[in-house]
């Protein structure tokens, strides 16, 4: 088990390291975060103004919030389906993934796990002061960063876990630029990217409830702007626990079912 | 000593698309080998005759279509995980560095990955850094080595763990002579220090004739000939050619021992002489004609293993 946790966190460093090369990106990430807060910053406080004050619960200060919180953690969370492995898959370059003495599925998600971490610095904390410096962002006090930093942590998982599950049909499907489409289309959506899921009619909310995506993004958001109070936070963390759960073992089973379809030819 | 590589009619199919039209292609058919334990062998064939499938299989990659495959004693596909502890593999046209990290950070994951503890990882690095001459470019990210550099960066993650059986895919592809030469010598220093298994496939007749003490050769996913090089290089009578140009001009040398007269230019100031690579050498050839006159140039034109596989392919058909 020593041993187990050493190999991963190696590659949760590795993660980090490889990303923190990437800095122009970095930069450029940062600017259409901030600039896309800004954006809907101005159209939510907007429709709250509109609405007198309030929107399904959310006034000025907890629109400012959602809106900086959710920018910050856009970097760390993946919503645009793009991954390693669906490449690594097609070009074949996953034999090397299956040479190591590691499972696939650990080593993915440990190093996507690091990448997620060092973005929050050049990304996801300027981001967020920024957004608090210019519009002003009130946090929710006592327990809540504790469960908060908890839950980000939990969701950038959950991000690797599930974007890992979009790479793996790619043993099926070779090319899998179709379901990484759907897969950005959907998860935004239900992550509360454009629009707290809050707003949305009452079996939408059923719907993205019943997929992992809210948990990337929706559930930290909330425990960290006080939109939930501590039990509601609790119930926030026990649904992406649940999450990462169904989507580790249905990585695990996809990758058992898969093994058979790999085919690499030649080199 | 039960053996490091034995396999019982292994296959694998893949199935193709053709047009609209589905059908099956055998990459490898009935294969029947085994390695010993400190053996090195050439596993050699035409592109596409399924070495690198076979490479897969044997590591766990690839799960067999049928036939059984026991490396290192384990079933590789169950036992991935733990064969891979023993195994180590270099594919000469994929990384397992880490691209965008400096060479000696993917040595640090790789250790980790391998559970080596922090003595076994230090001396085992050190001394590959050193065998490979590595230590001029450890620091630079691996996508900026040069494909020679890269190479024996390869080598040395393969062989970080010091691994029982070292598989080489192709692993002097695209290198110039000497790196090709730095990287065979580590081989045979690394085999006699270590008693490591060695199983490569190539291209490269040098590499079979420094590296290998034996050879398998594969057809169209079927094993065609098993024994040492001489004996290939008999089967198929592969001759190598000596160009001497001489100081001055000398009858057709039809009498020099073991080699046969290809022709002379310029009146006999440039002669071609064959010769079986297990009959004689050229050393021998040369000093033979050195006794004539003065040898001002030569050249030795090696038949390649394509030369060698084709002429066995030929006689098969």
């Amino acid at each position: 088990m020593r041993h187990g946790t050493r190999v991963y966190r190696r590659l949760v460093v590795a993660g980090f390291r490889r990303q923190s090369t990437y800095r122009l990106a970095a930069l450029g990430g940062l600017v259409a975060n901030t600039t896309f807060g800004f954006l809907k910053v101005a159209l939510l406080l907007a429709a709250v103004r509109a609405a007198d004050g309030s929107l399904e619960g959310y006034d000025v200060g907890a629109v400012a919030a959602y809106v900086w919180v959710s920018q910050a953690m856009l970097g760390s969370v993946n919503l645009m389906g793009r991954n390693d492995l669906a490449e690594r898959i097609r070009t074949g370059d996953v034999v090397v993934d299956f040479l190591r003495p590691v499972d696939v599925q650990g080593a993915f998600v440990a190093t996507e796990v690091g990448r997620s971490l060092f973005t929050f610095l050049p990304r996801g904390l300027p981001t967020f002061t920024i957004g608090a410096l210019v519009v002003g962002v009130p946090l929710a006090g006592g327990v809540a960063p504790v469960l908060g930093v908890l839950s980000v942590l939990l969701a950038i998982t959950v991000s690797a876990t599930t974007v890992f599950l979009v790479g793996v049909v790619g043993l099926w499907l070779v090319e899998t630029r179709g379901v990484q489409l759907f897969y950005m289309i959907v998860s935004g959506f239900f992550a509360g990217l454009y629009l707290p899921i809050w707003f949305f009619p009452d079996w939408l909310v059923v719907a993205a409830s019943a997929t992992p995506f809210p948990s990337m993004l929706m559930y930290p958001t909330d425990i960290l702007s006080g939109r939930v109070d501590t039990t509601g936070a609790l119930g926030h963390l026990a649904a992406q626990v649940g999450w990462l759960v169904v989507t580790l073992v249905a990585g695990q089973l996809l990758v058992r079912a898969g093994r058979r379809r790999l085919e690499v030819q030649g080199g | 000593m039960s053996a490091i590589i034995e396999t019982h009619g292994l296959g694998r199919d893949f199935k193709v698309r053709d047009g609209l039209r589905r059908r099956t292609l055998v990459a490898v058919d009935d294969l029947t080998v085994r390695v010993e334990p400190g053996e090195a062998v050439g596993y050699i064939g035409a592109n596409g005759a399924g070495k690198s499938t076979t490479i897969k299989m044997l590591t766990g990659i690839l799960v067999p279509t049928r036939g059984e495959v026991h490396t290192c004693g384990l079933r590789p596909v169950p036992d991935r995980r733990q064969l891979a502890r023993q195994v180590g593999v270099v594919f000469g046209q994929r990384t397992q560095l880490w691209w965008d990290l400096p060479v000696r950070e993917s040595f640090r994951i790789l250790a980790a990955i391998h559970a080596l503890d922090a003595v076994e990882e230090r001396a085992r690095t050190d001394e590959l850094v050193e065998r490979l001459e590595l230590a001029e470019f450890l620091g630079t990210p691996v996508r900026q080595l040069s494909l020679g550099q890269r190479m024996r960066a390869e080598v040395a993650a393969a062989l970080l763990h010091s691994p029982r059986l070292v598989i080489l895919d192709e692993p002097t592809i695209g290198l110039d002579v000497l790196s090709k030469q730095r990287l065979r010598e580590f081989l045979v220093a690394e085999r006699r220090e270590h008693g490591t298994t060695l199983v490569l496939t190539t291209h490269d007749m040098g590499d079979v004739e420094r590296l290998c003490d034996r050879i398998l050769l594969v057809d169209r996913g079927s094993l065609v000939f098993e024994g040492t090089l001489t004996g290939l290089s008999a089967t198929v009578g592969a001759e190598r050619v000596v160009t001497v140009d001489l100081a001055e001009p000398l009858p057709d040398l039809v009498d020099v021992e073991a080699t046969t007269h290809r022709g002379s230019e310029g009146g006999g100031l440039r002669q071609r002489l064959a010769f079986d690579p297990g009959a004689t050498t050229a050393a021998r050839v040369l000093a033979e004609v050195s006794r004539r006159a003065e040898v001002l140039d030569l050249t030795i034109e090696e038949p390649d293993v394509e030369d060698v596989v084709r002429r066995v392919y030929a006689a098969r058909r």
